[in-house]
């Protein structure tokens, strides 16, 4: 089998052996549900209930009248406590509604199975996706309901099935165990979008997927599965693309540029359970893992139940908790209070002992060229990294910072220990809002 | 639960490769050089290495010292500063050349440019241009293998390099039975350990082979002869173990290339033209030279900036 990649990239141990064959479970929500107002990439929800509203499971709680929204539904029925600011995994404190649940989880009246969804209109299907809150579920959290709608001819969609993240094993589990699921939403976003073909692209890492997959893909005409060489990071959708079909997304610009649309696997079945039921994104799955959890699991959680509660489920800590992490080990955000809640883009939790956590001395760079070699973006990271340390923001731009993707490759690699990505993370903010500044005047 | 978490950037986790394993495995990759010259040279060889090696460390730690700054022996780098030195000395070399060579190279061209990483050429090569400079005569006092150094009867012989193309014997060239200094008379050493380094993913093809074979082939064309002109003189041991010093090479492959055949051409031209029969050590440290310019224009090719991508 022919297996496709890209120009750069690392192996790293893919540590995924402790999840990949556990099975879903399904983990019960707390009391108290928290739902942060800001889960997807745009505006902040505006609440549309009040304190002391009952709520139902299902029922849309917040939304906003900006276009880059997208709006939050109660995984939970109950009653309306609290809205009030409280953490976010992104670190920040971000306005909340905080729902107690009564337990019976009665389910809003406009969730039922239907047909006829292809007989609808464009507008129509699109506003069936944004009203269930769908979003990129692979940890970028776009609304889906503009990327599915681009104002350019659509080729092809590709399913992101790559999961290159190590420890990841959230959507090798869902292509395993609803594999109808993902396809039958493949089938939706052809449907809204008018693609020719659509491509399920996996990592041969996940043999057992592929072979499930294509199974299901035998019958369809125009829906096939790619096998992917395994290297971080081979999930990024630009390299996904370039990949799968040889294009190369333009600097700056969008998959939908070269005619593209990149979907990740929980995204399209919570487009297809939208489009069959108009069940909103209520719940994902999760993969608790790392060093330090005694029983490595896959999870369904519900949006909104607290980090303690997920991973008391996975059996709760063993050894020195070192660091505790939402997503991937390569491209993840460090948690320092657990009582936040999982999030539409919460593909996963790790939590590393300290004594696991890299140990390496830091001396100064000694221009290996390792981060030029492997760079996905083919950029220069040591001289990034010097600039942006200086603040030479004028140098940052010349040497193309903005199309950093932050992958993280060139830390990983880094012989000297430093963290060219940390800086270039800073830097890179620091010169978007400067071509802001001056693109406003 | 209660216990205090660690909050850092991304990536949370790290390859295995760090500066102190690249510098182990660079003295791994000399040891066969080193065997091979005891064999030729004797003892004396090995005497000047370790001489050698342990002068650079102490000059580091002094500097380090002098400079109140943590200790970087443990990174090996003055190590291998000090082994290459070592390398590109005949063997009969005075031991106090050595040491003062060692302090050139540590102190002068590596700690006065701000230590590890930040020298603009090769410390050792800047030591043993230093040591010519100064003590000509020991430099260039070369003895036959298997002869006895410093017994009254031993004239100082030519290298084959300097005695030219028709006295050369080349397998003598290519396993190292000829004249020359301690790490690069043995062709056959050298590249065990470079392709030991190769193996590893130490160092990337692009730099010996272009200076390597560059050097053949700007030596036919000049007429010095292609076999001959890569396997006398310092070239193998420039070619895998100077020029692809990470800190004073150009960092894309690209710039590799340009910087390897530069090193050539200047190489096989002080060797033709020059007053000194070999050029390698100048060569080199010109291109380190050069280096910064070569990386401020040679770039990698940047993702995304097609002018239009064609459909499969």
């Amino acid at each position: 089998m022919k297996t496709l990649t890209f120009k750069g990239g690392i192996h790293p141990d893919d540590c995924k052996k402790n999840t990949k064959d556990e099975k879903i479970i399904e983990v019960l929500p707390p009391k108290e549900m928290v739902y942060p107002l800001l889960q997807h990439i745009g505006a902040e929800c505006e609440p549309c209930v009040k304190v002391g509203d009952e709520v139902l499971r299902g029922q849309k709680i917040a939304d906003s009248e900006a276009f880059v929204s997208s709006p939050i539904h109660s995984s939970v029925s109950g009653v309306v406590t609290k809205i009030e600011k409280r953490r976010h995994p992104n670190g920040k404190m971000v306005n909340s509604i905080v729902v107690e649940n009564d337990n019976t989880y009665r389910l809003s009246e406009d969730i039922y199975e239907r047909e006829g969804f292809f007989e609808l209109s464009k507008e129509e299907k699109l506003k069936i996706v944004r009203e269930a809150g769908v979003v990129g579920l692979g940890g970028a959290t776009f609304p889906t309901h503009i990327k599915l709608n681009p104002n350019k001819e659509i080729d092809y969609v590709i399913v992101n099935g790559a999961e290159c993240e190590p420890y990841l094993t959230s959507d090798h589990r869902i292509m395993l165990e609803i594999p109808k699921e993902v396809v039958e939403g493949l089938k939706c976003i052809l449907n809204i979008t008018g693609a020719k073909e659509g491509i399920i692209a996996i990592e041969e890492n996940k043999m057992d997927a592929i072979n499930v997959m294509s199974k299901l893909c035998e019958k369809e005409e125009n829906i096939s599965v790619a096998v992917l060489k395994t290297k971080y990071p081979q999930g990024s959708e630009k390299h996904l693309i370039k990949a799968v079909t040889s294009r190369e997304v333009p600097s700056g610009g969008l998959p939908n540029d070269v005619g593209v649309i990149v979907d990740n696997v929980d995204t399209c079945c919570a487009i297809y359970n939208a489009a069959l039921k108009r069940m909103p994104v209520m719940s994902r799955i999760v993969t608790v893992s790392g060093t330090s959890i005694d029983k490595p699991r896959n999870f369904k959680v519900y949006v909104g139940t607290p980090f303690k509660n997920v991973i008391e489920n996975a059996g709760g800590f063993i050894g020195d908790v070192g660091k505790v992490i939402m997503g991937g080990p390569m491209m993840g955000i460090t948690q320092f209070d657990l009582n936040v809640p999982v999030i539409k883009g919460t593909s996963a939790i790790l939590a590393f002992d300290k004594l696991t956590l890299p140990k390496k001395e830091n001396v100064p760079c000694i221009r290996c060229g390792e981060c030029v070699k492997r760079c996905p973006m083919n950029l220069m990271p040591l001289y990034l990294n010097q600039y942006a340390k200086a603040g030479d923001l004028d140098m940052c731009d010349k040497y193309n910072i903005t199309d950093c993707i932050e992958c993280g490759v060139c830390s990983y690699l880094c012989q000297s220990n430093q963290n060219p990505l940390s800086n270039i993370k800073n830097a890179k903010q620091k010169v978007i809002a400067a071509k802001r500044a001056k693109g406003g005047k | 639960m209660e216990n205090k978490l660690i909050v850092s950037y991304a990536p949370h986790i790290r390859s295995k490769d760090d500066v102190k394993g690249t510098m182990l495995d660079v003295i791994i990759a000399l040891i066969p050089a080193l065997f091979v010259s005891v064999f030729f040279f004797g003892i004396r060889a090995a005497i000047v290495c370790v001489v050698s090696v342990l002068a650079s460390m102490l000059f580091e730690s002094l500097w380090n010292m002098l400079l109140k700054k943590k200790n970087t022996i443990n990174d090996l780098s003055a190590a291998v500063t000090g082994l290459l030195l070592a390398f590109c000395l005949p063997p009969s070399i005075p031991l106090w050349a050595v040491v003062i060579g060692d302090a050139f190279a540590i102190i002068i061209a590596k700690g006065f440019f701000g230590g590890l990483g930040q020298n603009i050429v090769n410390p050792a090569l800047a030591a043993r241009a230093f040591l010519l400079a100064c003590w000509p005569v020991d430099m260039t006092y070369f003895t036959k293998p298997f002869e006895k150094l410093f017994s009254p009867d031993v004239l100082s012989s030519a290298t084959p390099i300097a005695e030219g193309i028709e006295e050369a014997n080349l397998l003598d060239l290519f396993i190292g039975n000829c004249a020359g200094c301690i790490g690069e008379v043995s062709a056959l050493a050298i590249i065990i350990g470079g392709v030991y380094l190769l193996i590893k993913k130490r160092i990337d093809f692009v730099i010996p082979a272009s200076y390597i074979l560059g050097v053949g082939v700007i030596g036919f064309i000049l007429g010095n002869g292609f076999l001959f002109s890569m396997l006398s003189g310092g070239v193998m041991l420039a070619g895998f173990f100077m020029a692809t010093d990470y800190v004073t090479s150009p960092v894309t492959s690209k710039g590799q290339l340009i910087y390897g055949l530069i090193a050539a051409l200047i190489t096989v031209v002080i060797r033709k033209y020059g007053s000194y029969p070999e050029g390698v050590t100048y060569a080199i440290l010109i291109s380190n030279i050069i280096t910064p310019l070569i990386d401020k224009y040679v770039h990698p090719k940047k993702f995304g900036y097609v002018k239009k991508a064609k459909t499969v």
